[in-house]
């Protein structure tokens, strides 16, 4: 990808590079480049350095994407808005938890939060706006949609998307290298669990 | 060597440059709000200019220091005191171990950097002692001071300043300083509307023009539910042409976002690392500083520059901090 390709390419001056559905922000340090600019313009150095890199890459062809499984245990206390979501879709929960779960998703970007992924790729009938009022907490773990997009929350976050369920894998950890769990690019999909198997993971990797 | 805080303030944090390299993970850069500020109270007490120092807001904190330490005060004026008298701004000063340091309210400006010789001590996360508070994780504990702290610093270099060092141990006085001081920002010493500089934006074309034009000419006030992460000016607001549905994409810091009520946000250090309402302008990054002193209420103009007169400016800016980076070097022999 083309991020990959950027860091790869260690231009001086290039302080970080932020992926998102399609775009990518190049944060840059004018005073680096204006010294190795030599007196042109720097913005116009650093796109032409950058207009060249996009031009290769668009000719390779992208490595397979990672497929990352979570574990979700939907519904009842885990997704406590399964009920509202269903019904204002004319679906049952069994019905919700089979189209989320079969879908592949795609990791659009990281945002909103330390480690929180947008996942395209919802299943139509599943699209929700958001609430109207967001919650002030919502608990770690949690899987959501919210318009098109469905999403993890990494920590206990104020959040307007409906809750369906909970992974116990840890999205984000800060001592950990990288870490976040995904990356922008990543494939995923969820599995459902029990709630016994839900404690079972939690207990095999705690939270930290 | 360490601090104990007697009393926090409303918002005391450990901050540095920011955490750099992680935003395509979600994670926000953080860092000190007045960079210019901070870096400088690092020049001061010979520090590297990325170690980590404290950032105070509004209401400051009070200390005790368990060393002699060497520390500096810069940016906003909370006209803090050593025991009970007037700590001097903008300059190193030799405090004795067992004083206490009490910061009062803020007079003028919005945050001040207090550094220490040595820097404090906190373990990197992410490679930056910055404190980030929503995720709970940089700085001390990943939150802010709390009181009965002990905030630990590096070791002062005893070489650094020797003729303050020899002041502090003849006399029986607090503390020693310099006669001089490093030359801080002129602009708020004037009141307001204070002059905000702005590159245009990637949505500029999709505002209203008439907006645009007030945008350039009116007058915005800092709202007071603003804050680390982001400013809510209000003032003229600032309606589309016609409605846009973005997809969200990198934001930075100085980023003039306008969400649909129209009031624009100017994103600051603790901002999200995407967003995705439409661009107005990017407040340029010699500019930073002035915005991240304004407290909420201050009031400010815009003024448009071009791309290549920001970068001039900040590069006018960074040959100020170094020509009095080199003069600090020369009188912190003496």
């Amino acid at each position: 990808m083309l991020a990959e390709a950027l860091r790869a390419a260690n231009i001086r001056g290039i302080r970080d590079t932020v992926p998102s559905f399609c775009s990518l922000a190049v944060h840059y340090d004018p005073l680096v480049l204006l010294d190795d600019a030599k007196g042109h313009a720097a913005y116009e150095v650093l796109s032409g350095r950058l207009t060249e890199i996009v031009s290769r890459v668009s000719d390779v062809v992208p490595k397979p994407a990672r497929t990352i499984e979570i574990p979700v245990c939907y519904g009842g206390e885990y997704g406590e808005d399964i009920g509202t979501l269903s019904a204002a879709h004319g679906l049952s929960e069994p019905d919700v938890i089979e189209l989320h779960s079969a879908a592949t998703y795609f990791v659009g970007m990281l945002g909103f939060a330390p480690g929180f992924p947008y996942l395209a790729g919802l299943d139509e009938q599943l699209v929700t706006p958001r609430r109207a009022t967001p919650r002030p907490r919502v608990p770690r773990g949690s899987v959501a949609i919210g318009g098109e997009h469905t999403g993890i929350y990494p920590l206990e976050l104020p959040g307007g998307w409906h809750l369906i369920g909970r992974t116990p894998l840890t999205l984000f950890d800060p001592s950990r290298d990288p870490p976040s769990l995904l990356a922008a690019g990543d494939q995923v999909r969820f599995v459902p669990i029990a709630p016994a198997d839900f404690d079972v993971l939690l207990a095999e990797a705690p939270w930290p | 060597m360490a601090l104990n805080i007697i009393r926090a303030g409303i918002l005391s944090t450990v901050q540095d440059l920011g955490r750099w390299g992680f935003q395509r993970f979600g994670v926000p850069v953080g860092g000190a709000m007045d960079e210019f500020s901070y870096r400088l109270a690092n020049v001061l007490v010979g520090n590297n200019e990325a170690d980590a120092a404290v950032e105070i807001t509004l209401s400051g904190p009070a200390f005790t220091l368990s060393a002699d330490t060497l520390l500096a005060v810069c940016g906003g004026d909370f006209e803090p005191r050593v025991n009970d008298e007037r700590l001097p701004r903008a300059r190193p000063v030799l405090v004795k171990s067992g004083a206490k340091v009490d910061f009062g309210r803020c007079r003028r400006g919005c945050r001040a950097y207090l550094a220490v010789s040595g820097g404090f001590q906190v373990e990197p996360v992410m490679g930056s002692r910055s404190t980030f508070l929503r995720g709970g994780f940089g700085g001390y504990q990943g939150r802010a001071l709390k009181r009965g702290d002990v905030l630990e610093t590096g070791e002062t270099d005893v070489t650094l300043y020797p003729s303050l060092r020899k002041r502090l141990e003849a006399g029986d006085a607090a503390f020693a300083n310099p006669s001089w001081a490093a030359t801080e920002r002129v602009e708020l010493l004037a009141p307001g509307p204070y002059v905000i500089r702005f590159t245009r934006g990637k949505h500029w074309d999709c505002f209203d023009e008439d907006a645009l034009a007030q945008f350039q000419i009116g007058e915005y006030r800092v709202g007071t539910n603003s804050d680390r992460q982001g400013y809510r000016l209000v003032g003229p607001p600032m309606p589309l042409k016609v409605p846009l549905d973005l997809i969200s994409e990198g934001v930075t810091f100085g980023t003039i976002q306008v969400p649909p009520d129209g009031e624009p946000i100017v994103l600051m250090a603790s901002r999200q690392t995407t967003g995705g309402y439409p661009r107005l302008g990017e407040v340029i990054s010699a500019d930073l500083p002035l915005l991240a002193q304004l407290p909420p209420g201050a009031e400010m103009k815009f003024q448009q520059v071009t791309l290549d007169q920001a970068h001039a400016l900040l590069l006018e800016r960074e040959k100020d901090l170094a020509r009095m980076r080199q003069a600090v070097q020369l009188q912190a022999r003496q």
